[in-house]
């Protein structure tokens, strides 16, 4: 499942956030495909506003205003379950109430019908990620860095045309940082999806290799 | 933590599509329980003034208000309702108050927490038996001591209950009404900083009470300050409580006005109405006194904290409190026991502490009656609890309640207007419409009386929802609908089947409603089980009001049972 012509990338345009009239943030950018735009801040500069604009969830109480595109088409003002945009948080956010097998499918594209075929894909996923036989386990029972690789996989199986990182690597350990960072960036790279990290870590911004904006008090030069 | 609530603020539900939905069901619920209660109130004034066509009254008259006030001890009547309520309602609150004062945060506090929430499932007419049974004079608190510190060898001839200044009227509306406001103080307690507050009253000097009255109970105060009201209604016009508990001759107003509600005589009704009139400006009366006690109460409040004074030392205030509770949770457990050892006694004379024999003849006997009325108890629980679950989880899912305002007040607005002020004009209203006592309307008349409940009971969990699930599942290209079913409604599926549990005991104890809407020919556990209170057969009563209790703990016996075996691989769920 490849989107077409993945070539012009992810455009933000003139995109600013405001909250009782104080302009939080204005962002200009282009992330092309595989490539990281992060965005760093400090708590209440606005980042998960940006992360909840560019995913189509902003509380009306923020003003907002700018383009956001991609591969050429508007994605402004489209509901949130039509943007086709992965998320993952701090949190892996595993549904409870799945197997992780359950998880993934809920993930996955439906434009995959056949059941003995979105099984597979699923297990394929699974695989690629070294989980392999953990279909049936219930989530509440895996490691912190198996349900992060969880997570991951839930999101790419339902075909994202780009990725937003809400500080997804904070939870974890040093170690287990570095894996699932490198991890996570190698999948997107593989993908081809232009990837917005927000992070107050600037070892995360390092190793996402790519442009580093910062934004909030820090950013008035 | 700081962290969760910014999330929460910035990941809010999609909102284009909640505007969408925003009207219609928060309109459907307006108009459900607002409409009833208008209507009724209507229904109600217009035979108090003499109009009522369907049975020939044409005019406007206040010859039912004089022929009301020709009714011999009226004002003793009117004011053994009007004090009990008042009383019963500021010592619950005082109750609850003090030992929230004193414990909040202690693990005393969770014991006594969940000592108290059962009690909720019990029925107040199960609780008022059992209480009866307790303190009458032949019941097991006088088989204690006897004959061993009283002499007493036959039982004394006191006037418990039923005595007439309503004493053990008030206990038994304490012992019920205690754990309601105990457990929306508990709903409202997460919105106060509690504990920040505690460190900052405990660093200047303050005792745990007096600090906790001075700067915490104001804010606390204002969030349960509806349903305070709401049992300051219920409480100055309870029916079944004081048919049961409170003085015989005259017996309170309200159980006055219902016997002439239910009298074969239909121009009965016109005193009835007029009666009701009288009710609604005394539960009136007792919001203005209550108002006023509240003024006093926020002065008296202003004073302690401007005098300085810490109180450091309040051990003996919080062990009353703390005893108050308990021994209030133990009158109603003790209740269900005696309730239990008299419906299988053979002979069990009076000082007698334990029957003599053990017998199921009791239940033998009762059963067979016992059964319709059950099984007619548990499908109209069941139908109004599910069609009050169904409007709730709409009205949560379209955010309507935290705008507040209007629908907040609508949704009380059945608790807060006595029950019989305006069941009585929709019974009326029933019978000018030539409307049959049917089951549908009952389930409707009932949804009135379960939705506030299951809307509350609901509403916590909803909130505390983490709403980046519901961000996930919509990048992963899920609509707002699939979403709820698949996602939101799965993991709230222990705070569904509680919020239906609750709505299903609400309406299995409904006696009232039940009463006058079913006009005698629908019949439920609860309304038998009060219409027994009159023959005093220990044995049988302690038989149905067993089953009365059973009916609504088996609805919370299966909501905590069910998600056990639902997500029995599901570690996460079953917390």
């Amino acid at each position: 499942m490849k989107p077409g012509s993945k070539t012009d990338g992810l455009h933000l345009d003139a995109i600013s956030i405001g909250l009782h009239g104080r302009t939080l943030l204005y962002l200009s950018a282009v992330v092309r495909p595989g490539d990281v735009l992060t965005v760093m801040g400090p708590s209440g500069s606005g980042k998960s506003a940006l992360l909840a604009y560019l995913g189509g969830f902003l509380d009306p109480v923020f003003t907002a205003n700018g383009r956001l595109s991609i591969d050429g088409s508007d994605l402004t003002g489209i509901p949130a379950e039509n943007r086709r945009c992965g998320m993952l948080f701090q949190d892996p956010l595993l549904f409870p109430h799945l197997s992780v097998g359950g998880n993934l499918l809920f993930g996955l594209t439906p434009s995959i019908a056949r059941h003995s075929q979105r099984r597979r894909m699923v297990e394929q996923a699974l695989m690629d990620v070294e989980l392999q036989g953990f279909f049936d386990r219930d989530p509440a029972t895996l490691s912190g860095g198996q349900k992060a690789r969880v997570a991951l996989q839930r999101v790419m199986l339902s075909a994202p045309r780009f990725l937003l990182l809400d500080e997804p690597f904070s939870k974890l350990d040093s170690d287990l940082r570095q894996q699932t960072r490198a991890l996570i960036f190698s999948t997107a790279k593989a993908a081809g999806l232009p990837v917005i990290l927000v992070t107050h870590d600037i070892a995360d911004a390092e190793a996402a290799g790519g442009r580093v904006v910062t934004i909030g008090e820090e950013s008035g030069r | 933590m700081g962290r969760q609530t910014e999330d929460n603020r910035n990941w809010p539900q999609s909102k284009g599509t909640a505007m969408t939905r925003r009207f219609a069901v928060s309109g459907f619920v307006l108009a459900l329980l607002g409409l009833p209660v208008l209507a009724g109130l209507a229904g109600t004034i217009g035979p108090a003034f003499g109009y009522l066509p369907a049975i020939g009254g044409n005019g406007f008259t206040f010859e039912h208000f004089a022929a009301l006030a020709t009714q011999p001890h009226l004002m003793r009547s009117s004011m053994v309702s009007l004090t009990a309520g008042i009383v019963a309602t500021g010592i619950s609150l005082v109750m609850v108050m003090l030992f929230t004062a004193g414990y909040a945060g202690t693990r005393m506090f969770s014991r006594i927490q969940h000592l108290v929430s059962p009690l909720l499932a019990v029925p107040h007419a199960a609780a008022a038996f059992g209480l009866a049974f307790l303190v009458a004079p032949s019941g097991l608190a006088m088989r204690l001591v006897s004959p061993g510190l009283t002499g007493y060898t036959s039982p004394p001839d006191w006037l418990v209950p039923q005595d007439p200044l309503g004493l053990t009227m008030i206990v038994g509306l304490v012992v019920k009404e205690m754990p309601f406001l105990f457990l929306v103080t508990l709903a409202a307690l997460p919105q106060v900083p509690l504990a920040q507050t505690r460190h900052m009253t405990a660093n200047l000097g303050y005792g745990r009470i007096r600090g906790f009255l001075i700067a915490s109970w104001p804010l606390l105060y204002r969030q349960i300050r509806l349903p305070v009201f709401a049992v300051l209604a219920y409480t100055s016009s309870v029916v079944d409580m004081a048919m049961i508990l409170g003085p015989a001759l005259p017996a309170p107003l309200p159980v006055r006005l219902t016997q002439w509600m239910a009298d074969s005589d239909l121009r009965m009704r016109f005193l009835a109405s007029a009666g009701a009139l009288l009710q609604l400006v005394l539960t009136m009366t007792a919001v203005a006194f209550w108002l006023i006690a509240e003024r006093a109460g926020a002065f008296v409040l202003k004073r302690m904290s401007g005098s300085g004074i810490r109180q450091p030392d309040d051990r003996t205030i919080r062990r009353i409190a703390c005893a108050a509770m308990a021994v209030s949770a133990a009158f109603v457990f003790l209740g269900v026991l005696v309730l239990f050892m008299w419906s299988v006694a053979g002979l069990w004379p009076f000082p007698s502490l334990l029957p003599h024999d053990i017998t199921l003849q009791p239940w033998m006997r009762a059963f067979p009656q016992a059964v319709a009325p059950v099984v007619t108890t548990i499908t109209l629980a069941g139908a109004s609890a599910a069609a009050a679950l169904l409007l709730a989880i709409g009205l949560l899912w379209q955010d309507d309640l935290r705008a507040g305002g209007a629908l907040r007040f609508v949704l009380y607005l059945p608790l807060i207007v006595p029950q019989l002020c305006f069941v009585f004009g929709l019974q009326i209203l029933g019978l000018a419409l030539g409307l049959e006592a049917s089951f549908l309307l009952l389930i409707f008349v009932h949804l009135i009386f379960v939705l506030p409940y299951v809307v509350l009971s609901l509403s916590q969990p909803w909130r505390a929802f983490d709403r980046r699930y519901e961000t996930v599942a919509a990048g992963l290209g899920k609509s707002p609908l699939q979403i709820l079913l698949r996602v939101r409604l799965p993991m709230l599926t222990r705070a569904c089947l509680t919020a239906f549990a609750v709505g299903f005991a609400v309406s299995a104890g409904l006696y009232l409603p039940t009463l006058l809407i079913g006009a005698g020919r629908i019949v439920t556990i609860t309304t038998e089980a009060v219409a027994l209170s009159a023959g005093g057969d220990r044995r049988t009563i302690g038989v149905y009001a067993l089953l009365q209790t059973l009916v609504p703990f088996i609805g919370f016996l299966i909501a905590s049972l069910v998600p056990h075996l639902l997500f029995r691989d599901r570690r996460a769920m079953r917390i």
